[in-house]
């Protein structure tokens, strides 16, 4: 198993319970040295769980969990070559600045003067230079978040774990920390395992991402992969903003929709598996009903908007298409006149820009 | 967003009545006894003009002396001890989860609601089996002390203890000890460098709150006290069997002062800063 050795992180058929709650599923991942990684879901889904258990604050029920290679399963938090930032910092409210982030340094056993040095040298790099003797509850957020950041940095950690580390913050600040986080990472070539919640956050700073719903590894890819080929109904609702509309597969090129309309959507799924098809608002095209090119025919649908929003840069409208509202997001270009609510229309989407997933588990 | 409503008239009338009413009930026996330890009369509630004879006195008494030094034997040990056993046994069920928590949770509550009498028939008991146990299987012989006294102390002082230990600890996000174990830090060293520095305050409070308890107490030392571990409210309690002279009210005004002492600081330690995080 060479490829193990390589993978900062290697989790194999790692299963988790707390009681009768089976908190982590049977998951199988592996993270790469040097990647920014995200673990998303919704909460309670076990994403945190699984980060704790690299971290070495949980401890698998079932599975492997390796750290570049070496067997951590049971190894205590303080024997492991990963550091983490906590969800709300948790700074030692006690100590100062310098004191919070030598800390580690310190218990390592390094002496206070060379451990003070490092510290130092890691608060300038997160621009904290001359907070050194304030207290955390003196910063803010934004502040505190750093500390955090190089409290765990300084160890040189090989893996450095981010447990919702934006969530607390507000939204610009939130924007600043992810580039910055971002940009930190590959200055120091560090694998990042970064959990959140939050969709847009996994997709704007992450190599690859996870995504996780119920104790169960559902997807991992890289952005593109799950926004354009999500593998369920879960996935795709869950990354980005999707239309799923229910549907049968009649062959492998066409699907039947709930009011027996029948659209081409080559699939892989034998006739009669209940499917959804995600249509993404902007791959959604709108027009006349005259309007549709002829080698779209095959792909549209007739509907009446019923409400139209203005959004500057983009204009959503919701069609009702006979037996669901649909959001069909179009950019807004100045001087074309815009369709009304009320107005009777047709949308088309190119035969590429569908997703057929199956339909089942989680229906959002 | 205030919730008192403006009072009127009457209500606003008999509500201040009642206040002062309260104030005069709880403090004028407090005033009257301070008062009369300064009165030169050999009655106690008789005053006789301004003395400082019975504080003289308090200091000379070579009875009153040795029960303040039983005392503060007594209180200092009883402390020490209660706040090693109080504090773990708060670690270990604000931390830990395990068999019988809740158990052990409601038993620990209980020295607080069980009536002092009670408690001191219960340790009374238990020493004389005891003591004739040990006299019947191994032949040594004891009798009551210094040391059964200080027993009892512990016994009662360890619920106050941990109680305010594990307010504190409650209030301590348990995300820090974890923050510390990533950094490296093994079991002892969390506890050593995160969590003891931030329960102080918690466990000087306790130790503060023991110490006035055990210094306070008269019912359970009473009971299970022998010869030469006479404590200084014990002592003050015969005095007033024997006789009441006004030496006694100037032994209680002390005893009160040195009271309110430590409550204050116990108050003060609880509040010191640390421990809760933003």
């Amino acid at each position: 198993m060479t490829e193990q050795s390589t993978s900062a992180v290697s989790i194999n058929g790692v299963t988790k319970r707390f009681g009768d709650v089976v908190a982590v599923d049977n998951v199988n991942l592996e993270i790469a040295d040097g990647e920014f990684f995200a673990m998303l879901g919704p909460s309670g889904c076990g994403k945190t769980t699984t980060l704790r258990m690299i971290a070495g604050l949980e401890f698998p029920t079932e599975g492997s969990l390796q750290i570049f290679g070496e067997e951590v399963g049971t190894l205590p938090p303080n024997k492991r070559p990963v550091n983490t930032v906590f969800q709300n910092y948790a700074l030692f409210p006690h100590m100062n600045i310098l004191d919070n982030v030598s800390f580690g340094l310190r218990m390592k056993g390094v002496d206070k003067k060379t451990a003070s040095a490092q510290a130092n040298e890691m608060i300038d790099l997160v621009r904290l230079g001359g907070m050194e003797k304030r207290r955390p509850n003196q910063l803010s957020g934004g502040q505190q978040q750093r500390v955090a950041l190089a409290r765990a940095l300084v160890n040189k950690p090989k893996v450095l774990l981010l447990d919702e580390p934006l969530g607390a913050l507000d939204l610009k600040l939130r924007q600043d920390m992810q580039t910055e986080l971002k940009s930190l990472q590959r200055e120091l070539g560090v694998s990042f395992v970064f959990v959140t919640h939050d969709q847009e956050e996994a997709l704007t700073m992450s190599d690859r991402i996870a995504v996780m719903h119920d104790g169960q590894l559902l997807q991992v890819g890289n952005p593109e992969q799950l926004y354009s080929q999500p593998v369920n109904r879960f996935v795709a609702d869950f990354i980005g903003q999707t239309n799923l509309i229910d549907a049968t597969v009649a062959d492998d090129e066409m699907i039947v929709l709930a009011n027996g309309t029948k659209v081409r959507a080559p699939n892989p799924h034998p006739p009669g598996t209940k499917v959804a098809m995600s249509l993404r608002p902007e791959s959604i095209m709108i027009g006349d009903r005259e309007a549709v090119p002829s080698e779209s025919q095959s792909t549209s649908l007739s509907g009446v908007i019923s409400s139209v929003v203005y959004l500057g840069h983009s204009v959503v409208y919701t069609v009702n298409v006979d037996w669901m509202p649909l959001e069909v997001r179009v950019p807004a270009v100045a001087g074309v006149s815009r369709y009304e609510a009320g107005a009777e229309i047709a949308i088309w989407w190119d035969r590429l820009s569908d997703w057929i997933v199956p339909d089942e588990g989680y229906r959002g | 967003m205030s919730t008192t409503k403006q009072l009127r008239g009457g209500a606003k009338w008999a509500l201040s009545v009642n206040a002062v009413l309260v104030y005069v009930f709880f403090y004028a026996p407090i005033a009257l006894l301070v008062m009369y330890s300064f009165s030169n009369d050999n009655l106690v509630g008789r005053w006789g003009g301004f003395t400082l004879d019975w504080y003289r006195a308090f200091g000379e008494n070579q009875e009153v002396q040795n029960a303040l030094s039983v005392s503060l034997k007594v209180a200092l040990f009883s402390t020490l001890i209660s706040v090693i056993l109080g504090t773990t046994a708060a670690l270990a069920l604000e931390r830990y989860r395990f068999r019988g928590n809740r158990f052990f949770d409601a038993l620990l509550y209980l020295p607080v609601i069980i009536p002092d009498v009670t408690m001191a028939v219960m340790m009374l008991l238990f020493f004389t089996q005891l003591f004739n146990f040990l006299d019947a299987v191994f032949g040594i012989r004891f009798a009551k002390g210094l040391a059964t006294v200080t027993l009892s102390h512990i016994a009662f002082s360890i619920s106050f203890v941990s109680i305010v230990v594990r307010a504190r600890l409650a209030g301590m996000n348990e995300t820090l000890e974890e923050a510390a174990r990533d950094l490296y830090a093994s079991r002892w060293k969390a506890f050593r460098y995160v969590t003891l520095p931030l329960i102080t305050p918690g466990v000087v409070g306790g130790a503060l709150l023991a110490l006035t308890i055990s210094l306070d107490d008269v019912v359970i030392t009473q009971f299970v006290a022998g010869p030469g571990s006479t404590t200084l409210p014990v002592y003050v309690f015969g005095l007033i069997r024997r006789g009441v002279s006004p030496l006694i009210n100037a032994v209680s005004v002390v005893m009160l002062a040195a009271s309110i002492l430590l409550v204050l600081l116990s108050l003060l330690a609880q509040r010191a800063r640390g421990g809760t995080t933003a």
